[in-house]
């Protein structure tokens, strides 16, 4: 285990180009994916909060359900989805950053969108009366209340972000893991493990998981200036 | 814009609300009209509170209709417009105290210098001048309630109802409260409050509408209904026996009827 | 109004994220489908970087097991596959997948086991005979069990030998090389491999060679282009690197490759 930690800086000392582009392209692929999926499922777990529509119920239990969706089985839906012989073939994203960009917004969308939901039916239920009160109905309420939540919202999206980043069935499926385009910290990872490089795999996992942890620690830091300054 | 719409009288007609099984309030026939101060008082779960809710459109009756001046009904985005209400624990997003005074002209359409212009005027207007960049939650109980009255009254409400405002708030605070409200009246909004403290009612009330288990039990002026109260339940309700009805499940009256 | 700011600015960074990927994708490149166990060899980062200088044509590997990238030749997901299954590879061009078979290269199988040899392996004579042998003991063997091109190979030599390998002491695994080999260390297991992944593989633990040399074990590579008629692929592109891996140049650049000292490929192209 100390191996790991000592090859772990050894790595980062020497600063290898190779592994400066896997680690870019780990967090530029899971950032993205994060932005996209919080894109579409914070408005729509305020969405699923506030208006109580038929099968609503049944949309809450989906999106609980699909937290869990297996990664593989993701990126077999999405490979499935970009070959050539699918019904997005004809854009050739298979093997490319965006196919696993794709892939992991699936992923992070409903585990983002069922934070939400708790998270802004909560605040409805405090918000309701005064903000029916000075004329903000549901619709035009779910503005206010993602910028009231944003804390724990931005909770939320980490949340969707440490699976992203975590996770590698999906991206081996759908990247491929190729060297310098499609590989990313867990593709990496899987591959030194397989290739017997246990050292070197346990150094890389040491690695993804500081960077992870530095993250969340500059959002929790974040967090806690911007309420200090702005409240 | 168009003529500004008038919201009073406020007529209560035929109006009760049943929870379940439970009749809350009503059947019960009201007005509220001309320029006076109106108190509201009673015992814990006389349908005080429900009663406020249901004139602002925040809960519909399920029998009887509310009119708000000419046939309008409270959820009438017009008539709202022209009504305010401050609850008993105030509400604030979590922004800054000038921005959340904005919130409120921003949703009626006034944005820039005007609306800016105006938030600082309802600041001063409850002595928070100098506070509108600090963030709105920081700030003690007292002056957030003063806050939304701010935020209530930005946008000069025909009518503004409050929901015992100042019963979460230490006496120094509720005073300084008190003394907003009446600002408010003397600046022409009519005032209609709840609360279950006869000294408040003294100090805030031209009218005194009395309520026990649903109903109005009694209606008079401040001075006689405090001194020589008619009804047996408002004597015993000022004599220090505040009991709770027995005709409605014992529940906090701020919680959500739905 | 810093809010809107801020979401401004979130919206900005997002797209620039998207940008910055979606331009790198934005050159003359192909897609090779080959295996595992030829990436793990080190070979393609020997002389892909050779082939892209010569013809500026950049090369990306999608390393899986031969069954999955036949499949994903088939899919017209890759322009040309290299693998190590003849048997599989024709198939391949009989199902229309592909057209143009070249043999590239071989390397090499052998038999590992623990150090102790309970079955007493390094005593055959042919390869044949060493697996009957782990057979009739019923000793410990891991399969990658994986439909790859080494899976395949196994089970050729299990049925030369008249055996249907099953029973507790036959592990299939479902897996790569290196992570068979992981799994045949931590057992004592006895686990047919291929040399190159052999030679880098660093968790030994009790393993060695136990069997070697027989012709049996020599693994053929082929170079299939995906059928440009099936799918719309960069036949062209492909054509270069099919040409390449034969020519003098290619052929010379894979005998040319050593894995920590050792040659592992043969070029056999004619």
């Amino acid at each position: 285990m100390l191996d790991a930690f000592a090859s772990a800086l050894a790595l980062i000392a020497t600063v290898d180009a190779e592994l400066a582009g896997i680690v870019g392209l780990s967090l530029r692929v899971s950032l993205s994916a994060v932005f996209f999926a919080g894109l579409l499922a914070l408005p729509v777990g305020a969405a699923v909060a506030l208006f109580h529509f038929p099968g609503r119920s049944a949309v809450i239990v989906l999106l609980n359900a699909l937290m869990g969706l297996p990664p593989v089985v993701a990126g077999l839906m999405i490979y499935l989805l970009l070959s050539r012989v699918g019904p997005l073939g004809p854009l050739g994203l298979l093997f490319t950053p965006t196919a696993m960009v794709i892939v992991q917004s699936l992923l992070i969308f409903p585990i983002v969108a069922a934070l939400t939901r708790q998270i802004i039916s909560d605040l409805w239920e405090e918000y309701r009366e005064q903000l029916t009160s000075l004329g903000a109905g549901r619709l035009r309420a779910i503005p206010t209340l993602l910028w009231d939540g944003r804390y724990s919202l931005v909770t939320a999206l980490l949340a969707g972000f440490g699976r992203a980043v975590a996770e590698v069935g999906a991206v081996l499926i759908v990247g491929g893991n190729i060297a310098g385009v499609t590989r990313v910290m867990t593709t990496a990872i899987a591959l030194e493990t397989n290739k017997g490089n246990l050292t070197l795999a346990l150094a890389l996992g040491v690695i993804l998981m500081t960077l992870t942890i530095i993250i969340n620690g500059l959002a929790y830091g974040l967090g806690q200036f911007a309420r200090r300054r702005i409240g | 814009m168009g003529a500004v719409v008038r919201t009073l009288p406020i007529r209560l007609e035929g109006v009760a609300f049943e929870h379940g099984a439970t009749r809350l309030l009503g059947p019960l026939d009201l007005t509220f009209e001309g320029s006076q101060r109106t108190a509201v008082m009673g015992p814990n779960g006389a349908g005080k509170s429900l009663l406020l809710r249901l004139c602002h459109g925040l809960i519909a009756p399920t029998a009887g209709r509310v009119r708000c001046g000419v046939a309008g009904a409270p959820t009438d985005p017009r008539v709202r417009r022209r009504q305010a209400m401050v609850f008993q624990r105030p509400v604030m997003l979590r922004r800054s105290v000038k921005a959340n005074v904005l919130y409120a002209l921003n949703r009626r359409g006034i944005k820039g210098r005007d609306a800016r212009s105006r938030a600082d005027e309802a600041l001063s207007m409850v002595g928070l001048q100098g506070l509108g960049s600090r963030p709105a939650r920081v700030l003690s109980g007292g002056e957030q309630q003063r806050l939304a009255l701010a935020r209530a009254w930005v946008l000069q409400p025909e009518v503004m109802f409050l929901d015992e405002p100042t019963s979460a708030l230490d006496p120094q605070a509720a005073q300084a409260v008190e003394s907003t409200i009446q600002r408010f009246h003397e600046r022409g909004t009519r005032i209609v409050l709840t609360t279950h403290s006869p000294g408040q009612a003294r100090r805030l009330a031209d009218e005194i509408v009395f309520m026990a288990d649903g109903g109005v039990v009694e209606r008079a002026e401040a001075e006689a209904f405090l001194t020589r109260p008619q009804s047996r339940q408002g004597q015993q309700f000022l004599a220090g026996e505040h009991t709770v009805s027995p005709a409605v499940h014992p529940r906090r009256e701020d919680s959500h009827h739905e | 109004m810093s809010r809107y700011k801020l979401v401004r600015w979130a919206v900005v960074l997002g797209m620039a994220l998207a940008v910055s990927l979606a331009h790198a994708q934005d050159r003359g490149f192909i897609t090779i489908a080959s295996t595992t166990s030829t990436e793990n060899s080190g070979l393609f980062e020997s002389i892909i970087p050779q082939f892209e200088d010569e013809t500026g044509i950049e090369v990306r590997v999608v390393a899986v097991g031969t069954g999955q990238a036949l499949r994903i030749g088939c899919n017209g997901d890759a322009d040309a596959v290299l693998v190590h299954a003849p048997a599989a590879e024709q198939q391949f061009i009989d199902d229309g997948c592909g057209v143009d078979r070249r043999e590239i290269m071989y390397n090499d199988f052998v038999v590992i086991g623990p150090g102790n040899d309970p079955a007493g392996v390094a005593d055959a004579d042919s390869a044949t005979e060493a697996f009957g042998i782990i057979a009739d003991a019923e000793a410990p063997f891991a399969s990658r069990g994986d439909d790859s091109g080494t899976h395949k190979k196994e089970l050729g030599i299990w049925s030369e030998a008249g055996v249907d390998p099953s029973g507790s002491w036959y592990r299939e695994l479902g897996s790569g090389m290196g992570a068979a080999l992981n799994t045949a260390a931590g057992m004592d297991a006895y686990i047919m491999a291929d040399r190159g992944t052999w030679i880098s593989f660093d968790n030994r633990q009790n393993l060695e060679i136990l069997f070697e040399g027989d012709p049996i074990l020599f693994n053929q590579y082929g170079s299939v282009l995906v059928n440009p008629e099936a799918h719309d692929v960069k036949h062209d592109l492909a054509m270069v690197w099919h040409d390449w891996l034969v020519s003098e140049q290619g052929q010379a650049a894979i005998g040319a490759y050593r894995l920590r000292g050792q040659q592992l490929f043969t070029p056999n192209a004619e």
